[in-house]
């Protein structure tokens, strides 16, 4: 007979499990990991966890602390409760990890980003393509790619997406509208080719907006494509690192042109995507430019990856500043979602959903899974930021996914191997950050990406707040998130 | 659930799978598994098809471990430790942690209180524990 089987006796302490307490709304949550479940506790299950939070007890000295406030039958229910969710369980026992199970073979593939020219007609100091701590080396690759690689990759996307009814086909760059022609010929061929296998495709492309010409708009408004500017804010804080060669910032280049898409663009929302650096934290004044002033439907804020020796690198005072304002813009977009109303701070919407859902992730991300990325020649990447990398290289759009290196990948990268992440109640939603900021910060796509972990557990806890107060306050609107 | 309310998806499906744990194990005529702490069987038990009788809390005896020196545990059958029936790794943790006889490991009270910080899975990660020179 095992251990376990003796210990399970009614006498037997009990101890907490894994979960992250948190107050909405003037009732109290919890967040448990590794399931990722939401669950609203009332007094007599808060005082459980509250007593088992001292030491280690039995039922029956629970009993006792909580009486009179609480009838025994009463806390026995609760306890009940608590171990079926797995909030508390016998001491000494495991709480069971995420089974070290692997994605099964031949996964569908959801989205296909396609480089489709290295070169950039910007010149921006912190880029992860050209700046210091680029991993391609660009020279020995093509800088544009060709029709009959672009083809070949559509191809290759509808043959991955398997089961999938509908692919998402992003264009990329470099400048991606540098390859204009590219992109008209490719559209057109993936229609067709998804009307041959029944299925749908949507098009999208990331832009510095310098080439949004009147003729690309009409592209982009016939073809529904969803469009993603890149840009970091304000005049100042736009020219101060995004700069064309001769150093000529590019704010008053843009400015026309994006005013002139959104305009006549209506079919998708717009974003704009932001790159926070040491030299441009003010979230605040940088979200209200975007969405009062320039009219952007969304904006999304990411922190710059970079080694952690740049100048334009975010230290901790600055990663404090840029959580408080963040934290702001959270609570802001609360009390619009709870009165039905619109607000177009992504950052915050995307982690309600993935709470919303219940995401307990064995990855950070659909790299390498879901995701792939595709390089000027046509070899697959584990996404776009690898593509053109021959170190992360898992196959090519002619020969096909390695699947063996695929697999080596996956086993590599599992949650379950990341010991810094054992112990995180964040795990389940950050399973260890981006691989390409891991490579980028400690040469190792493996690694946990500590430099940001009190960020993204604070990050994470401000999120369930807002998640619970929606809860209670507005839960229609969570609903949208079931769609 | 009576006391607790789901709130997210996950949330419900853990509810629905605990309701249908619970009406399959009613439909078997099985009795309910009851709470740790309330009086009657205990999940296990149930499992096994009796009631064992109450066993007074003893030791916790790691896997493996054997209460004299038997080979096989602590050397092989040639003395080396080639041919161990468990890795030797293995005992780092459960001996200095739960067992009555103790392992040679440092004070993690006062001296070392980090000495497994990088160590959450001994049988992965028993490599990250480093030497402590005093």
């Amino acid at each position: 007979m095992s251990q376990m089987t003796l210990s399970r006796t009614h006498a037997a302490p009990l101890t907490p499990g894994e979960f992250h307490r948190f107050d909405a709304a003037g009732q109290p949550f919890v967040y448990l990991v590794p399931s990722a479940g939401v669950f609203r506790l009332d007094e007599a299950s808060l005082a459980v966890l509250d007593a088992l939070a001292e030491a280690d007890m039995t039922a029956e000295q629970i009993t006792a602390a909580l009486q009179p406030r609480f009838a025994p039958g009463a806390v026995i229910d609760r306890i009940g409760e608590l171990e079926g969710i797995r909030a508390l369980g016998p001491a000494g026992e495991s709480n069971g990890q995420v089974p070290d199970v692997l994605p099964p073979k031949g996964f569908p593939l959801t989205t296909m980003v396609l480089n489709v020219t290295s070169k950039c007609n910007l010149a921006c100091t912190y880029c992860y393509e050209y700046g210091e701590d680029a991993i391609v080396e660009q020279s020995t690759k093509p800088r544009f790619m060709d029709d009959e690689t672009a083809r070949e990759s559509v191809d290759f996307m509808f043959a991955q997406a398997g089961s999938n009814r509908v692919v998402h086909l992003t264009f990329f760059g470099g400048e991606t509208l540098l390859n204009f022609k590219l992109l008209k010929g490719t559209t057109e061929y993936a229609r067709r080719r998804a009307a041959d296998c029944g299925k749908r495709v949507e098009f999208s492309l990331t832009t510095n907006a310098t080439l949004l010409r009147p003729e690309i708009i009409d592209w982009i408004v016939e073809n529904e494509v969803g469009v993603t500017i890149s840009m970091d804010g304000p005049r100042e804080v736009q020219d101060g690192l995004r700069v064309f060669r001769n150093g000529m910032g590019s704010y008053d280049v843009i400015l026309p042109r994006i005013q002139e898409l959104l305009r006549r663009h209506e079919s998708r929302p717009i974003g704009a995507r932001v790159t926070l650096t040491s030299r441009n934290l003010d979230v605040i004044t940088i979200y209200r430019h975007l969405t009062e002033q320039i009219g952007f439907w969304e904006v999304g804020f990411a922190p710059v990856t970079t080694a952690s020796c740049r100048d334009y690198a975010i230290e901790d005072a600055g990663f404090d500043r840029m959580l408080g304002q963040f934290n702001e813009l959270a609570y802001e977009f609360l009390e619009h979602a709870a009165t039905d109303r619109h607000h177009g701070f992504s950052n915050v919407k995307d982690t309600l959903e993935e709470i919303h859902k219940g995401v307990s992730k064995a990855y950070p991300c659909g790299a390498g899974l879901g995701l792939m990325g595709v390089a000027t020649d046509g070899d697959v990447a584990l996404c776009h930021r690898f593509a053109g990398s021959d170190e992360h290289k898992i196959g090519s759009v002619s020969a096909g996914i390695d699947v063996e290196r695929q697999y080596e990948f996956l086993e590599k990268h599992h949650i379950n191997e990341k010991t810094d992440c054992s112990k995180c109640w964040a795990r389940p939603l950050c399973a260890g950050g981006c691989y390409h900021e891991a490579h980028t910060r400690y040469g190792d796509t493996a690694a946990a990406n500590l430099h940001y972990c009190e960020w993204i557990r604070s990050w994470t806890h401000t999120c369930l707040e807002i998640y619970g107060e929606l809860a209670e306050r507005n839960p229609d609107f969570l609903a949208h998130f079931d769609a | 659930m009576k006391h607790l309310k789901p709130i997210n998806r996950k949330a419900s499906r853990i509810e629905a799978h605990l309701a249908r744990d619970a009406s399959g194990a009613a439909a078997a005529g099985e009795h309910q598994p009851e709470p740790h702490g309330s009086p009657g069987e205990e999940k296990d038990v149930v499992a096994l098809g009796g009631i064992l009788p109450e066993v007074p809390d003893f030791p916790h005896i790691p896997l493996g471990c054997s209460l004299v020196f038997f080979p096989g545990w602590e050397a092989d059958e040639t003395g080396g430790t080639a041919g161990l029936c468990q890795p030797v790794e293995r005992d780092l943790f459960d001996c200095h942690l739960a067992c009555f006889w103790p392992a040679h490991v440092p004070d993690q009270l006062n001296s070392s209180p980090d000495w497994t910080g990088k160590c959450a899975a001994a049988q992965k990660d028993w490599r990250k524990l480093d030497l402590i020179f005093p």
